[in-house]
């Protein structure tokens, strides 16, 4: 049997069950160590196969939540291995915790396809079905590829380049000196180690506490502000993320016509990006500012349409609601404050008119000036999360607690460093986990090993005859 | 027209350090095997350093003589110092170097080769291939003679086309103004194999007696001398050793390097050859490392029967005028007399890609290949592929299964797999870093993790595999015993844990743990060890290292067994890669021109991602 894996089986959104999914060798082992029955005393490990029990799951001493879990040993099962699922709460929070404790007692997170490749490479689905996994697999991979790396921030993937370089200078300096004993000497350079190791860690440590509270990556609703020049798109943005003081933050190298804030809406996490006034236009660069605010309303999770409820709707305002077809949206009616041209009544007509369908939307006052009708938008998105309209796109998610299992891993290294150290061990067991937090920190932006090493000692050390 | 035409099994063609070794194999194992050489003079030439071993080289003599090879006992035999490098680091990185007598280490592996059974030594140019139907057939020499057989490895190291180059002179020669093989290359290509042209280079040989010794440092072998082969009586190899001397260039050394810089035939780019990195010239290391003030220089005896001195770390290709004036800018070299010249070294090489991890060529059955003719450098990976390659052709022309190290079980392994899996444009130098499990690849356990293989394939005698298997009985049982042996807190063990520097014990604990401690070992703990029986040195050192690093030991255990189920599983030979629809464009590619034998290889080739692999298992499922 192979290593042991797990997943979120179910949509990562506000729905009412979650289902963490854990197959492979070590699985029943993992669920021993975080599951406790309501009476603390039963050896989920002697359970039978297929039956469910009840109890928590625990994080060293701290409940993360309260559970179902479904016992199912191999090979009668999806993957042909020994399986387990976890019914947990619904709810983004809930089923990531439980996720991140699975993985933190011996399971990994599973590859994209590997539950259905494991399912045929045991026999478990027919032959014919091959092609279609390797379908899966190989598509979902090149998604989740594409966007893990395009989900991390910039200032991250830095700290993480940075890191990775010093710490190959210093595999690169143990080992020339291992290969070439009487050119380099290694005296006194554990000392000097140690220090850097220990700044290093503490990057780490400042970088896992990022991807905890999922500063990390750009999570959230990706929620998109359209609307014509001047509609007050703007004021809109300033107006949410001035009232939410959870600025997230800003991210470095955003396009000058495309600005991204995260926010954070009652215990909801959304990346607003604002976009450049959509009309008809023969200027260059504004042409382009329109497009990419168009490219960037085709993969939003939810549009905010501000309309300028001063002004008549024109031809610009059709093209808008043209890209809202299939997508949620909210209308906001804005500059409430003025005497109103548009009313809901009259919009609700202007759209069954315009021929793009009819009109479904919610619609919204507000006045972005006299800060008027943001309870009622805060609302209005609180009751599309929870009625399951609005979701989270998984592979965020699942891209975070990867990238946290890696940084954790660095972590253990660089203290077993500083442990050997410590112990007062020889220096060539320093290079074993120096190496292996160089592998963890590239895994998550997608760098191999290569012969990174061998070019680093030829190009920085002068050794040889 | 010549007519001589004679039949043989085997074919070996190059005697130096990887012809000897597969020549020797190959006859050992009782195939009639003939071995050519440009010079019967020049048998087992040691053309550049005079020593065998270091880091990691050290260490592929250790499995070679593990798996029945020969240099390990002719180093044993003719060496004049040594010592263990890397002694106050971790046991995997402690390694062995020799300095070799030149003169004595060829003919000492003379000796050997001509009063070998079924093996025929014969001076010649091999100048062609004969191959029908993509097997080999036999050899064609330059005189026209036809040696009929069922199976060649070549071994050419440096002679194919060579030209030795110092300033504007250039020589159309293997090392030492020896003769080149000039027609071979011609040969190879027209049967459709890659070629690249590989460079290297050697610093000048200098008079002893015109070097003053009192500016330099000596540097002395070990005390206790450690032999390379399992074979060899440890007492027999404790010697009167010689001393080599530790120098450095200066700034006036450099200074004179980059004033001719514009002479020197890298730099002009009257040399064509890629040069290794790891191996840079004097002149190279002046110009990428310029802020360096001084380089070490190494000046190392070459015999017993010879005042020539090697001069370590300023190898070069500068004018000969140049030369002299670099040199006599050292410290104690005020004076010296060059006896020959530094020179660089062009040769053509195969592109190793073409070659099964059996080290047998893809397209051609039967056609093994070995040492600097695949892109290695030095002659420790040379002969260690020799011996790889000799076997193999052996065990084909036996129909017996062939025999392939992987990474896990040897550095042999990692090198063959490094050259014939990744891509590689410079010669390529065994190092230690290039070894992932390298705590389990240690020289001290050489024997336990290779004699069986060299039983098997039959060149490791019934007694010396008897010992091995006594061996690892008495490790075996010593470390459960250690494990299990209670100390007590008593006055007794305190005092000794004070008196090694140790904090006295609390509590009741084991002899393992105590072995465990930093400051502690096996043989330190002896006086309070009551049951110990007299255990032979070998033993006792592999129970002390597999308790000590017990830890790390078990992680790359644990490693080796999911690299092993990679390994396992392999990939057929006739897989049309093309078929495989879903495979990325670039993985397709190198897997065709790769052809791995596993997934585990597969996984190896740059290019090839996880997910192409999965994609591969799920397709070899599904045929």
């Amino acid at each position: 049997m192979a290593d042991t894996i797990a997943a979120v089986a179910t949509a990562m959104s506000a729905s009412g069950i979650g289902i963490v999914r854990i197959s492979g060798e070590d699985c029943m082992d993992v669920i021993h160590r975080i599951y406790r029955s309501k009476g603390g005393k039963f050896d989920i490990r002697t359970a039978d196969s297929h039956t469910i029990h009840y109890g928590y799951i625990y994080d060293g001493g701290e409940i993360v939540d309260e559970v179902l879990v479904m016992i199912m040993k191999a090979p009668r099962t999806f993957t042909g291995e020994n399986t387990v699922e976890i019914d947990c709460h619904g709810g983004v929070y809930a089923m990531r915790r439980v996720l991140e404790t699975v993985v933190k007692n011996g399971a990994r997170i599973a590859q994209p396809g590997e539950f259905t490749k494991r399912a045929f490479l045991n026999g478990r689905l027919d032959l014919s079905q091959a092609e279609a996994v390797i379908d899966v697999i190989q598509s979902q991979n090149s998604y989740a590829l594409k966007s893990s790396i395009s989900q991390l921030k910039g200032s991250v993937k830095t700290t993480i380049e940075e890191l990775r370089s010093r710490i190959l200078y210093h595999i690169a300096y143990i080992e020339s000196a291992l290969d070439d004993p009487e050119h380099i000497s290694l005296d006194g350079y554990s000392s000097e180690l140690r220090a850097d190791v220990e700044e290093e860690l503490a990057k780490v440590e400042r970088l896992l506490s990022t991807a905890s509270d999922g500063k990390m990556i750009k999570e959230g609703i990706k929620t998109v502000i359209l609307g014509k020049p001047n509609a007050g798109k703007s004021s809109l943005l300033n107006l949410l993320v001035g009232e939410n003081k959870a600025i997230v933050t800003d991210i470095a190298g955003t396009t000058r016509d495309i600005l991204e804030e995260y926010i954070n809406l009652g215990g909801i996490s959304l990346r607003i990006v604002d976009t450049a006034g959509i009309r008809a236009t023969d200027d260059v660069v504004e042409k382009i500012g329109v497009g990419r605010a168009k490219d960037s309303a085709k993969d939003a999770d939810l549009i905010l349409y501000v309309v300028d409820a001063s002004t008549s709707l024109d031809e610009n305002d059709v093209e808008i609601m043209k890209l809202l077809k299939d997508k949620k949206a909210i209308i906001l009616l804005n500059k409430a404050d003025l005497p109103s041209v548009v009313s809901v009544d009259n919009f609700v007509n202007d759209v069954d008119n315009s021929g793009i369908g009819e009109m479904t939307y919610p619609i919204v006052a507000i006045s972005a000036k006299e800060e008027t009708g943001m309870e009622e938008l805060e609302e209005q998105i609180k009751q599309m999360f929870f009625h399951g309209e609005l979701t989270f796109n998984n592979e965020v998610y699942i891209t975070n607690a990867r990238h946290k299992a890696a940084l954790e891993e660095t972590k253990k290294s660089l203290n077993q460093v500083l442990d050997s150290i410590e112990m007062d061990m020889p220096e060539d067991f320093f290079s074993i986990d120096l190496m292996n937090a160089y592998k963890e920190l590239g895994s998550i932006i997608g760098e191999e090993v290569g012969e990174d090493l061998v070019n680093e000692i030829f190009s920085k050390f002068c050794t040889g005859k | 027209m010549n007519k001589l035409e004679e039949f043989y099994d085997i074919v070996v063609v190059g005697a130096g350090h990887a012809g000897c070794e597969a020549a020797l194999a190959a006859a050992r194992l009782g195939l009639e095997t003939i071995m050519f050489t440009v010079s019967v003079d020049s048998i087992a030439l040691m053309p550049c350093n005079p020593n065998i071993g270091g880091s990691s080289k050290g260490h592929l003599v250790r499995e070679l003589d593990a798996l029945g090879g020969e240099m390990g006992k002719n180093i044993d035999q003719t060496f004049i110092q040594s010592k263990m490098l890397n002694k106050s680091k971790g046991p995997a990185v402690h390694s062995l170097r020799a300095q070799a007598d030149k003169q004595a280490y060829s003919r000492q592996m003379r000796k050997t080769l001509e009063n070998t059974e079924h093996l025929t030594v014969r001076q010649g140019e091999v100048a062609e291939l004969l191959v029908e139907n993509q097997c080999i057939t036999g050899v064609k020499t330059y005189s026209g003679a036809v040696y009929h057989c069922k199976a060649v490895v070549l071994c050419t190291g440096t002679y194919l086309k060579a030209r030795c180059i110092y300033g504007d002179v250039s020589n159309y020669t293997g090392p030492n103004g020896l003769q080149a093989a000039n027609h071979l290359t011609d040969s190879l290509k027209a049967l459709g194999i890659e070629m690249f042209r590989f460079k290297t280079g050697t610093p000048a040989r200098i008079d002893r007696n015109s070097i003053d010794f009192s500016k330099m440092e000596e540097q002395f072998g070990d005390e206790r001398v450690v032999p390379f082969s399992f074979s060899t009586d440890p007492e027999s190899v404790q010697i009167k050793q010689e001393s080599c001397w530790l120098t450095y260039t200066n700034p006036t050394t450099h200074q004179i390097i980059r004033d001719n810089l514009d002479r020197s035939p890298l730099y002009s780019g009257m040399i064509e050859g890629t040069g290794p990195r790891y191996c840079p010239s004097i002149e190279d290391k002046v110009v990428r490392f310029a802020d360096k003030e001084r380089h070490q220089v190494f000046i190392e005896p070459e015999g017993l029967y010879t005042n020539e001195m090697y001069i370590g770390g300023m190898s070069s290709s500068l004018p000969e005028d140049v030369q002299y004036e670099m040199y006599h800018s050292v410290a104690g070299l005020e004076h010296a007399k060059i006896v020959r010249n530094a020179y660089a070294i062009e040769y053509d090489c195969i592109n190793p890609r073409q070659l099964n991890p059996t080290l047998e060529f893809k397209n051609i059955k039967g056609l093994f290949s070995a040492g600097q003719f695949n892109g290695s450098s030095g002659y420790e990976e040379a002969a260690a592929q020799g011996l790889v390659a000799g076997i193999n052709a052996a065990l084909k022309v036996q129909g017996r299964e062939m025999m392939i190290l992987d990474r896990s079980e040897a550095y042999i392994g990692v090198l063959i797999d490094d050259l014939v899996t990744k891509e590689n444009h410079e010669p390529y130098r065994m190092m230690t870093s290039r070894a992932e499990y390298r705590l389990l690849l240690r020289q001290d356990n050489a024997d336990l993790r290779l004699r069986k293989k060299g039983y098997e394939a039959g060149l490791i005698s019934q007694e010396d595999y008897d010992h091995l298997l006594l061996k690892e009985k008495q490790i075996e049982e010593e470390i459960k015993r250690v494990e299990h042996t209670n100390i007590g807190a008593n006055k007794e063990v305190q005092q000794l844990l004070e008196s090694l520097g140790s904090t006295p014990l609390k509590a009741g604990t084991t002899l393992g743990e105590l072995i465990r401690r930093p400051e502690l070992d096996y043989e330190k703990l002896a006086p309070i060890d009551q049951k110990r029986e007299a255990l032979p040195w070998d033993v006792a050192e592999q129970v002390n290292i597999n308790i000590k690093y017990d830890g790390y030991i078990r992680r790359q255990l644990k490693q080796v067994k999911d690299f092993k189920k990679m390994e396992a599983r392999k990939i057929p030979e006739d897989i049309n890669y093309d078929e495989v629809n879903s495979l990325r464009i670039e993985a397709k590619q190198k897997l065709n021109l790769y052809r791995p034998v596993s997934i585990g290889q597969a996984s190896r080739i740059s290019g090839v991602s996880p997910a192409d692999i999965s994609v591969l298992l799920v397709y070899l499922e599904a045929r």
